[in-house]
């Protein structure tokens, strides 16, 4: 249903512009279908009241009044707004002038913060730093155990005194040991807890107290519902942390609780974690989170990770070709042969604008099946056919379906999806982003606001 | 809450005199759990909402449903519904009724048939599968600790985690304190064959329960997906019904991706089940009730804190007046 939010709102906004004058039930109406929008995504309710009022106040101006598209001019306010308060792009990690920079980390049960303390010393790792780890849950069954092994596994010293100790000592022992051997970073792991758990909470506090660390970060869950508000509220009181990291943003969770905790502490989302294994983390992107929330399609970590998989070679020809509109059916295999090689195709499938817009293929990010579809659909064309798709009519349409055990609609999907793409890809390649408006019309999706790049 | 088949009469030790008491203070505490950051919502529901009816009364209860993360489209159809039987008399339109019987629809939304867990097979197999960090492990502690317990019944528990750091040296303390038996592989051990000896063990010791914990995965990594719906069909080899009950556990601050969680697991698994945990934080669990209503997978167990005896049945009435009461 979310995919399909800039879609409704230029249908339902567009029909009245051909009626006439945009009148207030118009954008209330807009209005409702956003808020369901970010209610599913589970951007905190209240947050979504006030945001939705701002957005009606901005909605009922000129910009979009008098303009031409109301339906496209309020979702490119609506990225905005949201790109806007995910905003705070300039957040950095404070580091200590002289001895350790300590780093306190903490959060609820199974939010990822043992994984995320490694992590986090192998970003420290990459830029040569020598780094310690506290193991101080010594509540969690075997949680000492998980630190070492993958503190090793992190390039890090793991600092541990099993789990009869008091937390706190351990906390401070551990920041003397740093100390002495002269480490640059100490991360403290600390057990998960519930905010409403005051002796824990109290403990958290201690830690901070005896520890003075230069960071706290709260490590939230992507999938968090409604609750993250409280949590957040609750954790900046006990720990006033500065920052936060997302985990589990691999998934398809669309992460509205980073919005909310933004929204209501004030404080960034410092870093997104990405997978199980340590290398998946990096720093935040906001604006990126504001498409993601909105299901609008991250092409920006797209062509990231593209770059980071596709040899350059091979990318200069295929740069060529879009150029020269040679781009043809048979690079599109190559080139979705070689995405596949990318990792879990969901997460990159999402990352693709127009696949919203593909009712055909709007599940597809759920399903590898469909990929393999496309495939032997193109399998099933003549080279010919894939050279030039505008060949693929009535017989030949039917004869590629029964070949590849598809449809007929799902052969003229493809085609009409691939036309699209290759008008896009053609004018990315020409160095300029597509015209917004044709993109639009034509994937039902956004462009990125172009302002909000670092 | 749990099916023993013909072990129920024969080797179930008698249910403690106890019990109604127990329940009845269990949910009392999981009302006072779940009500703690809930009074002021639920002082608004009372007093203000049902003052007068008018759209702003249906406004708020959807606002309500919505904090506790049931999610739009449920929470559209139970307001709806409600809505619907006031205005057409079948409900009086007063405060107390009202409230009423909207516990009473919030409840059957949330029960669904098959509600007991199916433990009646010898040896009864029982996979726990799930997301990263929402509560296997210790639920199958819990469960494991339960049965032994207050059913006198063997537990084998299978180290199906051969991935996560740790994984089996947390699920062996679990056994430990379960007075489990725990079966174990190297780490990086193909999951299936762990499964795969755990039963064997079980169904060569003539144990009464196996239990196979499984790595924490997102729903997404359909590769992982494919590597539970091996550990599955391993253990089907051993035990053509096997296993007699998989279950999710569903972390209770998890908002609408909770929905997907339940559908990819069980198209992948056959999920029978679904433990909401920790739901002695202030999360109110609420998409348990979207995943009932949309997907039909009944709840089966909620996990109230990280202690053996943290575990109780799910009672959809319970549950709704706990969401809802003061
Ligand atoms: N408060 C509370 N905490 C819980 C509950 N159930 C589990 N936890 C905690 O949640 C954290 C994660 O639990 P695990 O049992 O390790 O979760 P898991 O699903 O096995 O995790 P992975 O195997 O890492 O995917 C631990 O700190 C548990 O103590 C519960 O009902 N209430
Ligand atoms: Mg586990």
């Amino acid at each position: 249903m979310f995919d399909q939010l800039s879609d409704r709102l230029q249908s339902t906004l567009s029909d009245v512009r051909s009626r006439g004058k945009l009148g207030e039930s118009d954008i209330d109406s807009a209005m409702r279908d956003i808020r369901l929008a970010l209610l599913e995504a589970d951007v905190n309710f209240k947050v979504v009241k006030a945001f939705t009022k701002t957005l009606k106040e901005r909605c009922l101006g000129a910009e979009v009044m008098d303009s031409l598209d109301p339906g496209q001019q309020v979702v490119k306010i609506v990225n905005e707004e949201l790109a806007d308060l995910m905003g705070g792009t300039g957040a950095e990690l404070a580091m200590a002038s002289s001895g350790p920079t300590v780093i306190l980390m903490a959060g609820l049960q199974g939010s990822g913060k043992t994984t995320a303390c490694a992590k986090l010393a192998q970003y420290f790792k990459k830029q040569r730093k020598d780094v310690a780890l506290a193991a101080c849950d010594v509540y969690r069954p075997a949680a000492v155990d998980q630190l070492v092994t993958m503190g090793q596994r992190a390039g890090a010293h793991v600092y541990e005194k099993g789990t009869d100790t008091d937390p706190v000592d351990i906390a401070t022992w551990a920041l003397d040991r740093a100390r002495e051997e002269r480490r640059d970073v100490l991360v403290i792991d600390t057990a998960g807890r519930l905010h409403i758990d005051q002796d824990l909470m109290k403990e958290l506090s201690r830690i901070r107290d005896k520890t003075k660390p230069h960071d706290v970060l709260l490590v939230v869950d992507a999938m968090t519902g409604q609750d993250a508000v409280g949590v957040a509220e609750s954790f900046a009181e006990a720990a006033e942390f500065d920052g936060v990291v997302m985990t589990k943003l691999d998934g398809d969770a669309r992460g509205g609780a980073a919005l909310s905790v933004k929204a209501v502490t004030g404080k960034p989302i410092m870093f997104a974690s990405t997978g199980e294994k340590i290398e998946d983390f990096d720093r935040f992107h906001p604006d990126r989170m504001a498409q993601r929330i909105l299901g609008m399609g991250d092409v920006l970590s797209l062509i990231e990770k593209a770059e980071s998989q596709v040899d350059e070679k091979s990318a200069e020809e295929l740069e060529e070709k879009l150029k020269k509109d040679q781009f043809t059916l048979e690079d599109f295999l190559t080139q979705m042969k070689q995405v596949r090689k990318m990792g879990p195709l969901s997460g990159i499938l999402g990352m693709l604008p127009g696949m919203g817009a593909m009712k055909e293929l709007r599940n597809a990010n759920i399903d590898e099946r469909q990929l393999d579809r496309t495939e032997a659909i193109i399998l099933s064309m003549t080279p010919a056919e894939r050279a030039d798709p505008h060949l693929i009519k009535g017989r030949r349409r039917k004869r590629i379906a029964d070949g590849s055990g598809t449809r007929v609609q799902e052969v003229r999907a493809l085609v009409k999806q691939f036309d699209q793409m290759r008008v896009m890809m053609r004018s990315m390649a020409n160095g300029k982003m597509p015209d917004p408006q044709k993109l639009m019309r034509m994937s039902g999706q956004v462009p990125k606001p172009k302002v909000r790049r670092r | 809450m749990i099916d023993l088949g013909s072990r129920e009469p024969a080797n179930v030790a008698p249910p403690e005199e106890a019990e109604p008491e127990r329940r009845r203070g269990v949910f009392r505490r999981l009302r006072e759990s779940l009500s703690k950051s809930r009074q002021a919502l639920q002082e608004e529901i009372t007093a203000s909402v049902f003052e007068k009816i008018d759209d702003e009364t249906w406004e708020l209860l959807e606002e309500a449903l919505i904090l506790a993360d049931v999610g739009a489209p449920t929470t559209a159809a139970v307001v709806e519904r409600l809505e619907h039987e006031v205005d057409s008399g079948a409900v009086p339109a007063e405060g107390e009724a009202i409230r009423n019987r909207l516990i009473e629809i919030l409840a059957e939304v949330a029960s669904t048939a098959r509600a007991k867990i199916d433990l009646s097979a010898q040896p009864a197999v029982l996979m726990m599968v799930g997301v990263n960090g929402t509560g296997k492990t210790t639920t199958i502690g819990k469960i494991a600790w339960h049965l032994s317990k207050e059913f006198g019944l063997s537990v084998v528990m299978g180290a199906g985690d051969t991935y996560r750091a740790a994984a089996a040296e947390q699920l062996a303390e679990w056994a430990d304190r379960a007075g489990a038996e725990l079966v174990r592989g190297q780490a990086g051990a193909d999951p299936g064959s762990v499964a795969y000896d755990a039963v064997s063990a079980a169904v060569a010791r003539n144990a009464d329960v196996v239990i196979v914990d499984t790595a924490g995965r997102l729903h997404t990594q359909d590769n992982l997906m494919e590597e539970l719906a091996k550990v599955r069909r391993v253990i089907g080899k051993l035990i053509p019904e096997a296993p007699h009950e998989t279950l999710i556990s569903i972390d209770a601050t998890t908002g609408q991706n909770g929905l997907r969680q339940a559908k990819v697991f069980s198209e992948a698994v056959e999920v029978d089940g679904v433990v909401i945990t920790k739901l002695d934080g202030t999360a109110r669990g609420g998409i348990a009730l979207a995943i009932s209503a949309e997907l039909g997978i009944p709840v089966k167990l909620i996990g109230v804190g990280e202690k053996l005896e943290d575990l109780r049945p799910f009672d959809p009435s319970e549950y709704a007046t706990a969401l809802l009461s003061e």
